[in-house]
């Protein structure tokens, strides 16, 4: 259990956030923090792909896209004038059919967000393995290049494609009633149950690729980092956990891309475009590469901040600047393990000396 | 389909395919000289039309173009000595990082000092109404002088590699860089120019067809892919290939244009380099030899 | 081959393997058997396609033709990974670690052949992945205080010695408990001290009835510990026999003693 640890502080120090915009008067930040979770979960999926396999991936804002555009797609499409198609009558006997009242209180008929979930799970899954099985055989500047040329791909499709709302991206995107009384979506209302949605998706996102990471596969994926022919010589088939990886970091971003949009209430093509892409690798570089917690941090701060508009005008030139910073002075990041460790064994002795309420305490003062 | 129509698509492909050519030739000589696949190619074609299109308010066409090839090569250099050659740990990895940051940087400080408009160079003779007849298409004269300068591009090229004892010495470092150096060859300039030469290049590519398709601030991602496909369809480090694999590709994509929606054109092509990439890294045109630097 | 004499069948059977580069016959239809138990050992001069052989065996390079049969298995076509999972192990001459691992680490991932923990019981750490995990520390720990590592367990293997380096990429073949072992070089860049500690260890390994393969430059250790030696010399094997005989052939001594027409 000791391992655990560091996720019992993430999720003290999640409720002392929200406790803190409370009391100062700012829950307004919890919208941004709520967003923040979600790229930060992309940024975990990456983080596995890039840090601790090795395989740079371009595309990544694809994946999240995808997750995103899917379930848009599937819950604005209005059954109210096709009641009589076989489709319906399907789908509202199984119950899987919501009925409600718009705006101008006509009634609007759509798909249940659960299976858009499962569809944008499937469908991410699967390109990712499409795509992954031939480009992962590939290395280096072909791996980038192939990787960017996806995401472009995505990106024009969402782009071009009249269903998909062109430039101006998918609107009106229903909530998701996870259970009654919990629901995403951007309603002024439910703005801190959205915020612990998430950072409770982050949470349970970081429990499984933690446990991944220690795992025997783990091992695997980080040796074949280091060399290739190790990881081979030793049995590993590393063309197939390669593929896996590649899944695995895909369905982190689509599911984040797929409660985004329900939260958001939309999707638009900027969340396709390359740019996204890349800030993503930028957060995980920050972060240090084979370091989840450190593209959790970065994730989380550099996405805070630049949600807040701090960056203003430089918001893209930000993350170019700490990409190229970073690469030439800090290769193995900002949150360098050896630096994170000192903290966690200080947190850790803290935690172990004072008493219940000290413990969120110390963990504001980092 | 109609004879003029199909012409008229063949010289927009041969136009556009010349473009990505300037830009897999300048990814040519800096992989050759280095190793590394620069991502911030096309920002140096977007340079070339931004720097060319400014001066060419104050003074004629030629000395504006000049100005601003002469201006990104020294902007190309400067990336080379002041961040690729600083670089602690030389992973491809990172070198790719370090690019894409850099063209990030070109691309925000562009919007900065040229704001997001959509800006296009004079035609250099002419006007873009007036029109040459060739077998009864209607074709702008820009059109010719894209082709004069590709063309006169790949035998000044040829003859500099061929003929220049820097030409020769770049050849050199980029077959043996130790055994180069050992020769009293200096390797780390010969680096630096291969990023000032392609720099120029690539903003010379930019002038001239900035007439034609237009200069932004944020072209250079695509073009970037773009050139990417052609230097990998004309196998790596081959001018002359890259030029004809850029036409093929010009050409793939402006015919692609008549059947599918405009928006698509570029799915098209990328779908071709991921179908090479899988079945062919050589490329079309390319050596054998080149597959072997499939590690890059 | 001396099938009347011996009643066991070889382990491993190498039959004609080819391979050209270019215009260079790297190996040129070599063929030969290693018995159970024992120690074989590849020996000849630079360039004699030695690690070129050993490539193809462990499944690293494609031969052009030929076939390596290890017990009644084809491992000729066979994935690096999947020769692996049939218990048969190699070294790498530059070492091939992952340096940015601990130690322990490294010689977890020679325990990969045998367990199963795949990417769901991993990721929800079920308790039969966890399980498999202590029995690998279990397993793998006398392995490393054998080879004096355990009380380096914890370092990164970047920070290593080369000999320690070495040591460990022993400890991770042999965490996979193979049935046969294949050493490229193991003797390369270790100095007069560490070449007999490792030719005592590979005798010790062999007793435990493990098959070990090895090419190796150092004549001194070969002759040490062999019970048989292929010499190749231009892709081609020239002589194969107890270390007494190699030392008597003369084709042999022609080669190691500088012949002029080699």
């Amino acid at each position: 259990m000791k391992r655990y640890s560091p996720l019992l502080i993430l999720a003290g120090t999640v409720i002392v956030i929200q406790l803190l915009t409370l009391i100062t008067g700012k829950a307004f930040l919890l919208t941004q923090l709520t967003m923040s979770a979600y790229y930060v979960l992309v940024a975990a999926g990456l983080c596995m792909v890039m840090g601790y396999a090795g395989q740079i991936s371009l595309g990544q804002a694809g994946f999240f896209a995808i997750g995103g555009y899917t379930t848009a797609f599937l819950t604005t499409i209005d059954f109210s004038g096709k009641t009589a198609t076989a489709v319906y009558k399907i789908l509202d006997s199984m119950g899987l059919l919501i009925s409600k009242e718009n705006l101008y209180g006509d009634t609007v008929i759509h798909i249940s967000p659960w299976i858009s979930l499962l569809a944008a799970v499937i469908i991410a899954a699967g390109t990712a393995y499409f795509l992954g099985v031939p480009v992962l055989r590939l290395k280096g500047h072909y791996l980038a290049m192939a990787t960017m040329g996806f995401g472009i791909i995505i990106y024009r499709i969402v782009l071009g494609t009249p269903f998909l709302g062109e430039a101006d991206g998918i609107t009106n995107v229903p909530e998701f009633i996870i259970f009654p009384g919990v629901n995403v979506s951007g309603d002024f209302t439910s703005r801190v149950g959205n915020y612990y949605i998430a950072w409770l998706l982050v949470i349970v996102g970081m429990f499984l690729l933690l446990n991944l990471i220690n795992s025997r596969v783990g091992r695997a994926l980080r040796s074949l980092h280091g060399s290739e022919d190790a990881a081979d010589s030793m049995g590993v088939d590393t063309a197939r956990y390669k593929v896996n990886v590649f899944v695995i970091g895909a369905v982190f971003a689509a599911v984040a891309g797929f409660f985004m949009t329900h939260y958001n209430g939309g999707i638009g093509p900027s969340e396709a475009g390359v740019a996204k892409s890349v800030r993503y690798v930028a957060i995980v570089a920050v972060g240090g590469m084979a370091n989840l917690w450190g593209s959790l941090v970065m994730g989380l701060v550099l996405n805070f901040l630049s949600l807040r508009g701090v960056f203003g005008h430089f918001d893209d030139a930000v993350f170019g600047v700490i990409l190229v910073l970073m690469m030439m002075f800090m290769p193995e990041g900002f949150i360098r393990k050896s630096v994170f460790n000192d903290l966690k064994t200080v947190i850790l002795r803290l935690l172990k000396k004072e008493p219940e309420k000290f413990k969120q305490g110390a963990e504001i003062n980092d | 389909m109609s004879a003029e129509q199909i012409l008229q698509y063949i010289f927009a492909g041969i136009t556009v395919g010349s473009i990505y050519a300037f830009v897999a030739i300048g990814y040519n000589i800096i992989y050759n000289a280095t190793g590394i696949i620069n991502f911030a190619q096309g920002e140096f074609v977007m340079l070339g039309g931004m720097i060319a299109y400014t001066f060419s308010q104050y003074m004629p066409l030629l000395p504006a173009i000049i100005l601003a090839v002469i201006i990104t090569s020294a902007i190309g250099g400067l990336i080379e000595s002041v961040f690729i050659r600083r670089m602690k740990k030389n992973s491809v990895l990172g070198m790719i990082v370090v690019t894409i940051g850099i063209s990030i940087l070109l691309r925000e400080a562009s919007l900065y000092v040229w704001d997001e408009q959509i800006r296009a160079l004079r035609f250099f003779t002419g006007s873009e109404i007036s029109s040459v007849n060739i077998f009864g298409a209607r074709i702008s004269p820009q059109v010719l002088w894209v082709l004069g300068v590709t063309i006169v591009l790949v035998i000044v090229m040829f003859l500099f590699f061929k003929f220049t004892l820097t030409g020769q010495a770049m050849r050199a470092c980029s077959e043996n860089s130790r055994a180069a150096k050992l020769c009293g060859i200096r390797t780390d300039s010969m680096v630096n120019l291969s990023f000032m030469l392609s720099a120029g290049i690539g903003a010379l590519g930019g002038c001239v067809v900035s007439p034609l398709t237009q200069t932004h601030y944020a072209m250079g991602t695509d073009l970037a892919i773009k050139g990417f496909i052609v230097a990998i369809l004309g196998g790596l480090g081959n001018a002359t290939a890259a030029v004809a694999a850029g036409i093929l590709l010009g050409l793939i994509e402006s015919f692609s244009i008549s059947i599918l929606p405009m928006a698509y054109k570029d799915v098209v092509s990328i779908v071709i380099l991921l179908v090479i990439l899988l079945v062919k890294p050589s490329g079309i045109f390319g050596s054998v030899q080149a597959s072997s630097m499939k590690d890059y | 081959m001396t099938e009347l004499a011996d009643l066991s069948d070889p382990l491993l059977q190498i039959r004609g393997l080819d391979k050209s580069f270019g215009g260079l016959h790297a190996v040129d239809n070599v063929s030969f058997d290693v018995m159970p138990g024992t120690i074989k050992a590849v020996i000849g001069p630079n360039g004699a396609g030695k690690t070129t052989l050993f490539n193809m065996i462990a499944g690293f390079l494609p031969p052009d033709s030929g076939k390596v049969h290890f017990r009644d298995i084809l491992l000729t076509g066979m994935q690096p990974f999947q020769v692996a999972q049939e218990g048969f192990l190699r070294t790498f001459q530059n070492l091939k670690l992952s340096s940015h691992l601990s130690v322990l680490n490294n010689v977890l991932l020679g325990y990969h052949t045998r367990s199963s923990a795949g990417f769901f019981s991993g990721m929800l750490s079920l308790k039969r992945s966890r399980m498999e995990e202590r029995r690998a520390v279990e397993t793998v720990m006398p392995i490393l205080e054998w080879l004096n590592l355990d009380n380096k367990c914890d370092i990164e293997v970047g920070n290593l010695s080369f000999g320690n380096q070495r040591a460990v990429e022993l400890a991770r073949a042999l965490a996979a408990d193979p049935a046969m072992l294949l050493l490229d070089e193991p003797a390369s860049g270790l100095n007069m001290h560490e070449t007999e500690d490792l030719a005592e260890r590979i005798q010790e390994i062999c007793s435990q009835g493990r098959t070990v393969l090895l090419v190796e430059h150092d004549m001194s250790l070969v002759m040490d510990i062999s019970h048989e030696i292929v010499v190749l010399n231009f892709g081609k094997k020239i002589a194969e026999g107890t270390p007494s005989e190699i030392q008597k052939n003369d084709d042999v001594i022609r080669i190691y003693l500088g012949g002029d027409d080699a």
